[in-house]
């Protein structure tokens, strides 16, 4: 039988379904975060709560993530369209970007150590620590994908036949949304836990 | 690919409408590890799910023997119990920390492993493709892993049960600071750790398994197939799956942070705390309260992710052996949307007795109460259901009908707990115990039992003996209210549940015989589930066989599959809905059942909308 009947006996992924799933999953991992910072509410208003100043860093590593949303987006757009070098650019920009935004991060919790702020300290520092650590992981997942998407993506340049079955192919394309939104989903979710901190913090 | 072709031959013939790929699939045989271990069919996943689900079910339901002959029998050696358990019961004694040990894991194990695990994963797995019309799951490999995180949450949590230290003992709510200080007791230690480990895995395999039920439902139901022709099956797993997603998280918040404030000198859950007359270091403030608020709210949602999957077999399973449509068809979908929306508001009157604000508390008791509408509603449709039904009463029938007896007797004691002022009084008495037994735990059971032996054809393409079923409800009905029953008085007299020994207090002593009768009884009803067991596995191999593909005569669409379906469910094209599933005893139609694949006929209205 030939390659395609083969590919049909697999089980396969219902891809519009998962695209939908993917949404689903958005807002269990809402829920999760939204558990967190309401803890976070809770507890600061049951006092005993030490103030501090929140670095400067994390507000430029907002920036880095909005920018590498954006990047991200280029990304898709240049795929939907057939540019697959602005594609593999772009996607290589949000690659670097996110890996940015980490070491970002990492500098962050490093300030905080700095002006006193330790993970065993007063719950503000602590929940300041962990719910960025959760996010970090968040972030690393949609890294792995993006890594992974890249590399295929370098690889399929090298054979310009098999760029034209991934241009043609729409799972691919699915693939390339799910990616693009999972990744806009945990700039924002980024974006709001910078807000919620910074107007804790005033 | 030869292997996959016995696998999938369904979904081939579906691309390719010849005849000349059946003669493959004959000569190959998937290799067992592919057909029976690490299987992406949600047939054979449900089944996993199942058959791990009955032994947890043995092991929950063995401790609470044991833990029950410590209450029948308080300080009375066994030396059969020393020869078992070693140091956990010297001189044939139960030791208070393994007592307590016993009852944290017969809570956990039930809850999640069996009644949400065992009876969701199930039925979830089992029913969505085949009464949806779809060829499988929306990811089937997600589905897999699904399965083998919660065998490893599974996995996990045995492994907890054979440590030194011995497993968790601080109660299956794992409240803080008993359970996030491993100076506080001895289960604190390593069995706690393995315990959340164990929980974070399953939580996991939860919120896999619900993204895959919930996309499946919505994105692949087949052609006609509107949600309002879902069966109440579908819309119960549905919606418990949309509680799964959205509370489980908040459940792993919760636990993400004890885990912290165990190993990592963080202070969340910890305020200032005195250990042997030294203050701990680092723990400044932090609110026990809080583990609480976010606990219960996946808690209270939990409770119907175990109830409503119940409520939709039995409502299927009562309609189709009491031949009527299911009376208020959207009153029934409509009330478990309500129930749905109403169990995340609700999760503070797990709480009345923490100090909280009165007219907090209050807001709470109104909202509790409100349950009881769609509680109501329900009850008095499958009431309406069975009257003047012609009933067959066989053993999913005289489940489902138990399920409604334990439901009304358990969901009314819910009424006196959800006062705030009642359940000061109440609370951590064995009326609460008594309450959410048979209300939640027993219901449940009733439920799963019904959709076992209802399914059981579809699943092995055989029966079960049905004398021995009907034997299996009768002596557990009675068994159930025979223990839970007494409960009730004892606890309105105040005895406090999970204590070791009432020897000391002269007050709760003079119950020791009502204890006794119900250890007794106990032991009975678990030795009786040993005949559900054998006669589970017994008809697997030796059952009668099905010799139609519609042995119950029912509507569904997993009665139009094969006897025994392959990977895909339907050998040739998936059919069509043309109506909704109860169309039971129509009038002016020639038998009493009318598959929803059959046609409208000209001038014949559905009854679905």
């Amino acid at each position: 039988m030939s390659a395609i009947t083969l590919e049909q006996h697999k089980p396969q992924a219902h891809l519009p379904a998962l695209k939908f799933a993917l949404w689903v999953a958005i807002a269990s991992m809402i829920m999760m975060f939204a558990a967190l910072t309401s803890a976070y509410i809770v507890k600061k208003a049951g006092g005993n709560w030490a103030d501090f100043r929140l670095p400067d860093i994390f507000a430029l590593n907002t920036l880095i993530v909005l920018l590498s949303s954006g990047t991200m987006h280029l990304a898709y757009l240049s795929f939907k369209r057939n540019h697959f070098r602005t594609f593999r650019i772009s996607l290589g920009v949000t690659l670097g970007l996110g890996l940015a935004f980490i070491i970002g991060q990492y500098q962050g919790w490093q300030s905080l150590a700095n002006i006193g702020v330790h993970l065993d300290g007063n719950p503000s520092g602590s929940f300041l620590y962990v719910i960025s650590g959760v996010h970090g992981l968040h972030i690393a997942g949609g890294l792995i994908a993006l890594l992974i998407t890249f590399v295929l993506s370098l690889i399929k340049s090298y054979k310009p036949i098999d760029e034209l079955m991934l241009e043609t192919n729409p799972d691919k394309n699915t693939k390339i949304q799910m990616l693009a939104t999972y990744w806009h989903f945990v700039d924002i979710l980024w974006v709001y836990l910078f807000l919620f901190f910074y107007f804790n913090h005033l | 690919m030869n292997q996959q072709v016995d696998q999938d031959h369904a979904v081939q013939v579906d691309h390719h409408h010849d005849d000349h790929h059946d003669d493959h699939h004959e000569h190959h045989e998937q290799n067992f590890i592919e057909k029976y271990v690490f299987s992406q069919d949600h047939k054979t996943i449900a089944k996993q799910f199942l058959i791990t689900g009955i032994f947890w079910g043995v092991v929950g339901g063995l401790m609470s023997v044991l833990f029950r002959m410590q209450l029948g029998f308080p300080g009375e050696s066994f030396p059969i119990l020393e020869t078992v358990l070693g140091k956990w019961a010297p001189g044939g004694v139960i030791s208070p920390d393994f007592y307590l040990a016993l009852v944290t894991m017969h809570g956990t194990i039930l809850v999640f492993f069996v009644l949400t695990a065992g009876l969701s994963g199930t039925f979830a797995n089992l029913l969505i493709p085949l009464q949806v019309g779809a060829r499988d799951m929306a990811s089937p490999f997600l589905n897999m892993l699904s399965y083998w995180f919660f065998f490893l949450a599974g996995l996990i949590m045995l492994a907890s049960l054979f440590v030194e230290t011995g497993p968790a003992n601080g109660g299956w709510t794992a409240y803080p600071p008993l359970n996030a200080l491993p100076q506080a007791t001895i289960g604190s230690g390593l069995g706690m750790t393995l315990w959340l480990t164990s929980m974070a895995v399953f939580i996991i395999s939860t919120l896999l398994g619900g993204l895959n039920y919930v996309a499946t439902i919505l994105n692949m139901r087949t052609k006609g197939l509107t949600m309002t022709r879902l069966p109440l099956t579908i819309w119960a797993i549905f919606l418990t799956a949309i509680i799964g997603i959205l509370s489980f998280p908040v459940l792993l918040s919760a636990a993400l942070l004890l885990i912290f404030d165990r190993s990592l000198g963080t202070s969340f859950y910890l305020s200032e705390i005195y250990i042997a007359g030294e203050a701990l270091v680092n723990q400044t403030g932090g609110s026990a309260i809080l583990f609480q608020h976010l606990f219960w709210f996946l808690g209270h949602p939990e409770v119907y992710i175990i109830i409503l999957p119940a409520m939709g077999l039995v409502s299927e399973v009562m309609s189709v052996h009491a031949r009527k449509p299911i009376f208020g068809y959207m009153a029934m979908v409509g009330s478990i949307l309500a129930i749905a929306v109403l169990s995340f508001v609700v999760w503070a009157h797990h709480m009345f007795v923490t100090g909280m604000n009165p007219f907090i508390g209050s807001i709470f008791v109104v909202v509790t109460l409100i349950i009881a509408v769609p509680s109501a509603i329900k009850v008095f449709n499958w009431i309406t259901t069975l009257w003047r039904g012609n009933l067959r009463l066989n053993a999913p029938m005289l489940f489902s009908i138990g399920f409604v007896s334990l439901f009304i007797s358990g969901g009314l004691t819910g009424i006196f707990l959800g006062n705030s002022t009642i359940d000061i009084q109440l609370h951590d008495t064995y009326f609460v115990v008594a309450h959410f037994h048979i209300v939640m735990g027993i219901s449940a059971f009733f439920g799963m039992f019904a959709g076992v032996y209802h399914w059981f054809p579809k699943m092995f393409g055989r029966f079960m003996n049905n004398t021995l079923g009907n034997i299996h409800f009768f002596t557990t009905i009675i068994g159930a209210y025979l223990i839970f029953w007494p409960m009730h008085y004892i606890g309105m007299a105040g005895v406090p549940r999970r204590y070791y020994s009432y020897e000391a207090f002269e007050a709760f002593n003079k119950f020791g015989d009502i204890s006794l009768f119900v250890t007794t009884v106990a032991g009975i009803v678990f030795i009786v589930q040993m005949i559900f067991i054998i006669n589970f596995f017994y008809s697997i191999f030796y059952g009668k066989k099905v010799t139609e593909k519609n042995p119950w005569q029912a509507n569904t669409l997993e009665w139009t599959t094969p006897i025994n379906p392959g990977h895909g469910n339907w050998p040739g094209e998936i059919p069509e809905v043309h109506r909704w599933p109860y169309d039971y005893s129509k009038p002016g139609a020639a038998e009493d059942f009318i598959p929803q694949t059959v046609p409208l006929k000209a001038g014949e209205k559905d009854l679905g909308h």
